[in-house]
Order: structure tokens, then sequence, then C-alpha cells
């Protein structure tokens, strides 16, 4: 994205790097790489939300139009396992290798070649995933949680979903070890923890969640590998196994994953709303232990995601209290943001409408959750279009909206130039329709009993599932609007000064636009 | 606790918002809520969901109402100087606790229904629900009807199916055997698998329980009115699992009655066709059914199966080589594959005539007949 800067010459002279692909491909510069991360990211997106688009193709009306059954499976899996793996949190990692050092005054990651090799390992795992498609039997066609006994049952495409999901660990957990020890070890001088920025904040408690799970999400894999393969019965209750094991080893990672793809949204929204409120961030302390919580949480609640799997009525019960109970920090959250909103000097540039379209949606996301948390009312919802609606209100715009906003709030940083203002409005208020008509219509669908995962369906659902599918074509043409308006902006545009936002804050406005290659080679001192 | 069911709600607005913005009127295709409860505890599950609804949209107006009075008032373009203030003890600690004692208030009365939902002692009825890829298959074990046992699939014609006739109103919801019960009885529903993990799902009556391969899990119901209720498989089961949905018909007690009477003799009947001697044709023309009901999801109507998923039956080696190994091969299928024992789910006569079908259909043509008895010979 950014090539060499104008005016830097004194950087210039220290790095000779190579060009063309073998600077990409040996890069351990935190910038390159934050940019590979970043243009990965938005790829898998562009596949996941094509995988989206055939499954709204083929839920337009009863019927099968497109796509056999099971071909079905195979899209609606593999589009859960890369927008969860291959879009959301390569897109994150991509903001915290950009931003994180710049932030927190480092000269670079604490591990430059680990860096590369996190990313580089990402093609093997996407391809694996996406080649599946085209070997004999296809893709798993299990859904992304992988349960077995179906994923017993399927052909080679599982274990290479299985061997993807191994690659995939690996890159995230180096990923995590790196930002971990960036922020523990590099921080500018006089920088203590709680002068820390929220992005670096919310980073440090998202790496140790996945250090902490994605081993976890492995090893229920590889219980899975030997199950098919090596005559092992840890699953399957013929051989003295249970299949009921494996979800309760996959939630354990499943639940903190959600909140591996949420919190670094959190710390994104807590820059840009000050920023566009040009008033500090309200409870800034209340903040960092509020996203502590959630991640302590996070490992209570993995439960409600089986309430229908059969469990004791305690088991029931504590985790419907323990769910109920994360609605109270993420409240403390949303109150504080709106508290820093309140009585600032507010301007509605994209970033703050991405900002505010955030909290709009991800609040009713989490009303919807609180819903779900409620045992008795989940058994009627679960396995519904109401739980998908719920999760992609979360993570679509919990994860896409901040994302969005990060771009915009930080493009010029990235490559020196403005992008159009006129233009990210029109993609903002783009999204936010046509997401609100592709998901909002699923509650209904959800609270008459729509199932999820069915390729075709009762004609009473056919008007509303007429309505998410035009919705959900007129949100993935609205991303060609993104891509346009990003190119335009690395390509020109009106130059951007060190700092083009008045209200923002932070060391990363302090260096020029665009970042140079090198930057914080002394680091600055913090006072 | 008999509150009735409020019709005028929030999700209506709600709903009535998204209408508006599509600009079209909402009709009674817009199905904005629930089905219609059938059992106390589905009603209070819909009393539930409207109350936390009506919590939940107060808070969201309470909050996006502060919101958009700084969206409005506090803009820069309006004169607006920032204040500086940043932290609030006192603030933090009211609304942490408020949402907490908000959540206490909400847990009791979802605990309570909870509770009662749970406790499935002193049924009237026992039903066995088994999945397979991809039917039911019910067991009345306790109670009234005690014994009586049949499979329920899907019974929406495959024109219907693939567009060439007009679909009717329960396209996909319809089945060829209900699963009938008698009004106001209390019914216990034990449900397993028979292959991969299913959900018996029944929205009205307010239950969905996953159905465990090799475990046992109960649900129960006390349906308060008679209808008939419809759900569908809830738990991604394979290639069908958008095709097996479930029919439960609530009855007058003396209907139920008779139909009991009725299963019990339709069993009899089955029982004697075993004993019987066969003929070739009748054995293929019955065979024709078994097979379209329970093999052509995975082995197709041409017997070509989906390559390297399902194999071909037209020209295998099975189909066309000793009649043991076929016989075999369907009573007790092969584990760890799709293909599923058949003989704890078929009779003896559907078994024999499913096999004599298959090896004289297609370019099969072996003229073997397999009569029930070979079949119950294998079995052990
Ligand atoms: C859920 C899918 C499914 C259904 C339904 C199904 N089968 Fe199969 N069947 C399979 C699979 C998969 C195999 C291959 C198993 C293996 O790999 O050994 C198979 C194999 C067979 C074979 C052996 C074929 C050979 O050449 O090895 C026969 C015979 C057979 N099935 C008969 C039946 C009959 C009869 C029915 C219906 C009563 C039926 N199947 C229903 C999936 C199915
Ligand atoms: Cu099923």
């Amino acid at each position: 994205m950014q090539k060499s800067a104008n005016g830097q010459a004194q950087t210039e002279a220290h790095g000779h790097r190579p060009e063309g692909l073998r600077r990409w491909l040996t890069t351990t510069n935190h910038k390159d790489i934050g940019t590979l991360y970043l243009w990965f990211s938005f790829t898998m997106f562009i596949v996941g939300g094509i995988m989206a688009l055939i499954i709204r193709a083929e839920l337009f009306q009863p019927g099968l139009q497109l796509i056999e059954p099971e071909r079905y499976n195979q899209i609606v899996t593999l589009h859960g396992l890369i927008m969860v793996f291959g879009a959301i949190m390569p897109a994150f990692v991509g903001f915290a290798n950009w931003m994180i050092p710049l932030q927190i005054g480092a000269s670079d990651m604490a591990f430059g070649r680990l860096n590369n090799w996190s990313f580089w390992l990402l093609i093997p795992a996407s391809l694996l995933l996406v080649t599946s498609l085209f070997v004999p039997g296809g893709a798993a066609g299990v859904g992304w949680t992988l349960y077995p006994p179906l994923s017993i049952q399927m052909g080679m495409g599982m274990d290479l979903a299985i061997f993807s999901v191994h690659i995939l660990g690996i890159s995230s957990i180096l990923g995590s070890i790196n930002i971990i020890t960036t922020v523990l070890n590099l921080r500018a001088p006089g920088m203590t923890m709680l002068k820390m920025p929220m992005f670096a904040w919310t980073w440090l408690i998202t790496a140790f969640l996945i250090i902490a799970v994605m081993p976890v999400f492995a090893g229920a894999v590889t219980m899975l590998l030997t199950d098919r393969h090596f005559g092992t019965s840890f699953f399957s209750a013929a051989g003295g196994g249970d299949p009921v094991l494996y979800q309760h080893v996959f939630w354990f990672f499943g639940h903190p994953e959600v909140y591996i793809v949420i919190l670094p949204g959190f710390g994104i929204i807590s820059h840009v709303i000050p920023a566009f409120s040009r008033k500090p961030l309200f409870g800034y302390t209340s903040m960092v232990y509020a996203t502590a919580s959630i991640a302590i949480l996070s490992f209570f609640v993995w439960g409600h995601h089986m309430f229908t799997s059969g469990m004791p009525v305690a088991g029931q019960i504590f985790y419907m209290y323990a769910t109920m109970l994360i609605a109270v920090p993420t409240g403390v959250k949303v109150f504080n943001w709106t508290a820093t909103m309140w009585r600032g000097a507010l301007t509605f540039e994209t970033p703050m409408l991405f900002a505010i379209g955030f909290i709009f949606l991800f609040v009713m996301g989490g009303f919807s959750g609180l819903v779900l948390a409620m045992t008795a009312v989940d058994v009627q919802m679960h396995n519904t279009y109401y739980v998908v609606a719920h999760f992609h209100y979360t993570m679509v715009a919990g994860a896409l909206f901040s994302a969005f906003a990060a771009v915009y709030y930080w493009l010029p940083k990235w490559t020196g130039h403005m992008y159009s203002e006129m233009l990210g409005k029109v993609h903002f208020w783009l999204t936010m329709i046509f997401f609100n008509m592709t998901f909002f219509v699923q509650h209904f669908l959800g609270l008459a009993g729509m199932p999820r995962r069915i390729p075709d369906y009762a004609l009473q659902f056919a008007d509303f599932n007429a309505i998410s599918s035009i919705g959900a074509f007129g949100l993935g043409l609205s991303q060609l609007l993104f891509l346009y308006i990003v190119i335009t902006c690395i390509k020109g545009g009106p130059k951007a000064e060190a700092k083009p936002w008045d209200g923002a804050e932070g060391l990363e406005w302090e260096v020029a636009s665009p970042a140079p290659y090198h930057t914080w080679e002394t680091q600055p001192v913090i006072k | 606790m008999t509150r009735q069911v409020r019709s005028v709600s929030v999700p209506h607005l709600a709903g009535l918002w998204a209408l508006a913005l599509l600009s079209k009127a909402a009709d009674a295709a817009y199905a904005l809520n629930f089905q219609e409860p059938a059992t106390l505890i589905a009603k209070e599950i819909y009393n539930l969901n409207m109350w936390m609804m009506e919590i939940c949209v107060t808070i969201f107006i309470l909050v996006f109402g502060v919101m958009l009075y700084s969206i409005i008032r506090h803009r820069k373009s309006a004169g607006g100087k920032p204040a500086l203030f940043h932290e609030n003890t006192k603030i933090e600690i009211l609304w942490t606790v408020i949402p907490i004692a908000i959540l206490i208030a909400v847990a009791w009365p979802v605990t309570k229904t909870l509770l009662a939902m749970r406790d499935s002692s002193n049924a009237d009825i026992t039903i066995k629900v088994t999945g397979y890829q991809w039917k039911w298959g019910y067991d009345y074990l306790k109670g009234e009807g005690a014994g009586i046992k049949f499979m329920s699939i899907l019974a929406t014609p495959q024109a219907q199916l693939d567009g060439k006739a007009p679909r009717e109103e329960n396209y996909l919801l319809q089945v060829d055997n209900h699963m009938v019960v008698p009004v106001n009885k209390k019914v216990r529903i034990l449900t397993t698998s028979n292959d991969v993990i299913h959900s018996w799902y029944v929205p009205a009556l307010a239950i969905q329980q996953d159905a465990m391969p090799g475990f046992i899990r109960d649900a129960w119901f006390r349906a308060d009115r008679e209808g008939i209720f419809r759900g569908q498989c809830a738990q991604l089961c394979g290639k069908g699992h958008g095709y097996m949905p479930i029919v439960v018909e609530v009855v007058p007690e003396e209907k139920y009655a008779a139909w009991v009477a009725e299963q019990r003799k339709k069993m009899a009947t089955g029982a004697e066709d075993q004993n019987k001697v066969w003929q070739l044709a009748e054995l293929i023309q019955h065979g024709e059914a078994v097979y379209t009901k329970n093999c052509v999801a995975c082995h197709q109507a041409d017997g070509k199966g989906i390559p390297s998923v399902f194999p071909a039956l037209d020209g295998s080696k099975i189909a066309t080589g000793a009649k043991i190994g076929h016989i075999k091969t369907v009573l007790s299928g092969r584990p760890g594959t799709a293909m599923a024992a058949f003989g704890p789910q078929l009779s003896d006569t559907d078994i024999a005539a499913v096999i004599t079908y298959e090896r004289n259909a297609w370019s099969n043509k072996s003229g073997d007949a397999i009569q029930p008895s070979e079949v119950k010979a294998e079995r052990r």
C-alpha cells in the first residue's frame, strides 16, 4: 500500500530493502506485514462474501435453484471458516501490526521473522480450505463447528479443513506471542500500562485469549482426525466416547473466539469516538477493566451454545447466569462511549459514522444475545435464523464495522492521502441499510421457526428470505465501492497531514503521513 | 401463570419498522413472532421473550436517546465546545449495578420456567424418537399405544421439490406418518439417533432436543389444544437435513384410541407378511417403494449414486454378487460410513423386497427373489 515516502532520506539510507516480490516475501517490517495482512483479509472477505451470495441466491426463493444440498452445506461451512479465520482475524492482526508499534512508540514488532512467518502461513491454510471444494467428495459439509459424527462421515475435504485449522492456529498463536511481547516490552519509556492506548490494551487481552484457546481447538480437530483415520473413539459412543465431548471442547475455544474477533474492534472504537468528539475517552480505567472482565467471563459461558445438547438443568442455569453477566461489562463499554460523546464537539466523518453504526448494531446483537441467554427461550430459537441474525449483528456489525472505522481512520496515515469523504459516507450508508435489510428480517424467520443451514424452506418463510437475499447482494456490491475508495486513496488525493483529525490523540499522529518505512527508531518519552 | 399471549408487542413494532422501510403492507405472510403456542410452557416462553424485548427496547431507547441528543445538540457545527470531564467513579458504579439488578429480576422467572420445562416426571405417554439420516422413527414405549412403532418420512412429492408442480401450503413440512398423541396428556419424548446428531424441534410445543447417537435425552409437552404442529430437524445432519420434517398431530382422546387400534391392526398384518412366500414381481414392486423412501437420497433413483460419496448400486459387486453379502450389508450397514444398518429400521419383508429390487433394477438382472425368511435367518 505505501511505497517509499518522500522526504525520508534519513530512514531510507538505513534500510536497503529488496524490491518487488522478494520485498514482500522476506519482509520483516511491521508496516509491510500489516499491509499484507490487510490485503489478504480483504481478499478472503471477498471469497467468503461470494460464498455468502451463493447461499443467499439459493435461498432467494423456495426450491433448489443453484446448487445441490451437499454443495450448499459445503459452502455454508467454508463461508463460516473463511470469514472468521481468513477475513476477520487477519484484519485485526493487520491493524495490530501497523498501528501497535506506532501507538506505543516502538520501532517494530518484537519478532520480525516470526511476524513474516505467521503471515505467510495463512496462504497454505486458506488454499487448503478453498481447494477442498474441488477434491473428490467436496469440502466438509458440516458447518464451521465441525461437529462429529457428521464430520467423521465426510470425505477428504474434511481432512484438508483439519490441516487448515492446524496451520491457522499456529499462525495466530505466533502472531499473538509477537503482540504480547511487543506490548509488554517495547513501550516507549514512561508509557505505563495504564497510559497505553486502548487498542493496544484490547489486543493484549485478545492475544492472551488466542494463546489460551487456539491449542484447544487444534486438539479437538486432531481428535477428529484420529477418530476418522486411526480407529480412536473420542467422539463415538459405540467406542466408549461421546459426541458431546467434542462440543464442550469446541465451544471452550469457540466462545472466547467470538471475543477474539470483537475485542480489538472495541479498542478501535475507543479511539475513533474520542477523536471525533474532541474529548478524552470517558472512563479509560473502567474500559480496561471491562475488557478484562469480558475476557475472563468468556471462559465460563461456552455451555450456552449447547442448551439443547442435553445437559443437567443445574448446568443450564449456571451457563445462563454467567452469560447474562457478560452483559454488564459490555454495557459499561457502551455507556462509556455514550458518555464520551456527551458534551463533546462532534463531527461525523466516515470513521465516526462507522463507529456510531458499530455501537448501534452491536447493541442490537447484544440484546438478541441476552434473549438467547435465557435457556428456556433459547430452546425455541437455538439453531434457527434468530441465532444467525444474532451473530451477524455481533460479528459483521461488530468486527466489520469497526474494521471499516479503522481503515478510514488510519488510511491517511498509511497512504499519505485523504480518501473521498463523500464516497466514504455513501459507503457507510449503503452498508448500514443493506446490512439491516439482510439480517434484521432473519430475526423474524428464526422466531417463526426456520432452522439454519437448510437449502430449501417452507413457503411461509419465502418473503423474508427474498428480502434478505436482495439485501445481501446490495451489501456485497457496496463493498466494491470500498475497494474503489481505498485504491483511489492509495493512488492519490489531497495530501494528508501528520495529524489529519484535529481531535485525534496518540503517538501514531506524531510521525509523518504516510508513515515512513522506519519509525520511532529513537523512542519518544512519555511524561 | 396463565397470562394470555399479548398480541400487540414490541417485535411487532420493530417488525413494522422493517416493513415500513420496505414499503410493503403487513400481511399474514409475514410471521413476526413465535408460532402460536400450544402448551403452557410455550406460552410462558412467549411471554418471557416479549418481556425481555420490552426491557431491551426501553434500554435501547434510553441509551440511543442520549446519544441522539448528543449527536444533535453537541455537534461541532452547532457551536459545541468540548467539555473536559473524562471520569466519574460514581456513575461507573451506578451503571454497573443497575444492569445487574435488572438481570436478577429477569433471571428469576426464566429459571422457574426452565425448571418446569425440565421436569419430565409422571408422563402419561412415553415415545422414543430416533433420528436417522434423513427421517424420524417413533417408538411408543409406555402408556396407551405402547408397542406401536413406525417411520416418518418426508411426503412432499419430488415434483414439488423440483419445482415441476405447484408447491402446496405445507411444502417440506409433510410426512407420511404423523406422530399422533392425545390432547391434555403429558407426553415424554426420549430422543436418540442412529447415525449423526439430529434435533427434534417443534416450535409450537416449545421443544428442541438434540438426538445424540448412543445417548438418550428427554423432553416433554402437554398440548392444550388439538391441531397439527409442524417442525423440522434443527441440527445439520448431512445433505438431507432440510428434508426431515416432524409432524405432531394432537387429537381428542377417543380419536387417539381409534388410531391406536388401527396401528395395532396394521402391525399384525405386517407380521403375517413376514411368513408368506412372495412372488418376484410383488417383491420388486414393494421393493421399489421401500427404495424410494429409504435409499434414494444417497444411491439415487437411477442407482448411480454420487461419485466418491455414495457408491452406485447399478452394477455394483455387492448387488450383483452373492445374496448373502447384499443382505448383510443392508442389515448391518457399514460402520463409520453413511451407510446405516437398516436391520433395526425395516421389517424383514421390506429388506427382502428392497434387496430384490436392487438386484433386478437398472442393469442388474439377476432374477433373484429374496424371501423375508432369508433375511430373518441372517438377523441375530
Ligand atoms: C445416508 C446415505 C445412504 C442411504 C440412505 C443408504 N445408503 Fe447404502 N451406502 C451408503 C454408503 C456411503 C455406502 C458405501 C459404504 C462404504 O464405504 O463401504 C453404501 C453402500 C451400500 C451398499 C454396498 C454397495 C457396494 O457396492 O459396496 C448397498 C448394497 C447399499 N448401500 C444398499 C442400501 C439400501 C438397500 C439402502 C436403503 C434401504 C441404502 N443403501 C441407503 C449410503 C447410504
Ligand atoms: Cu437431521
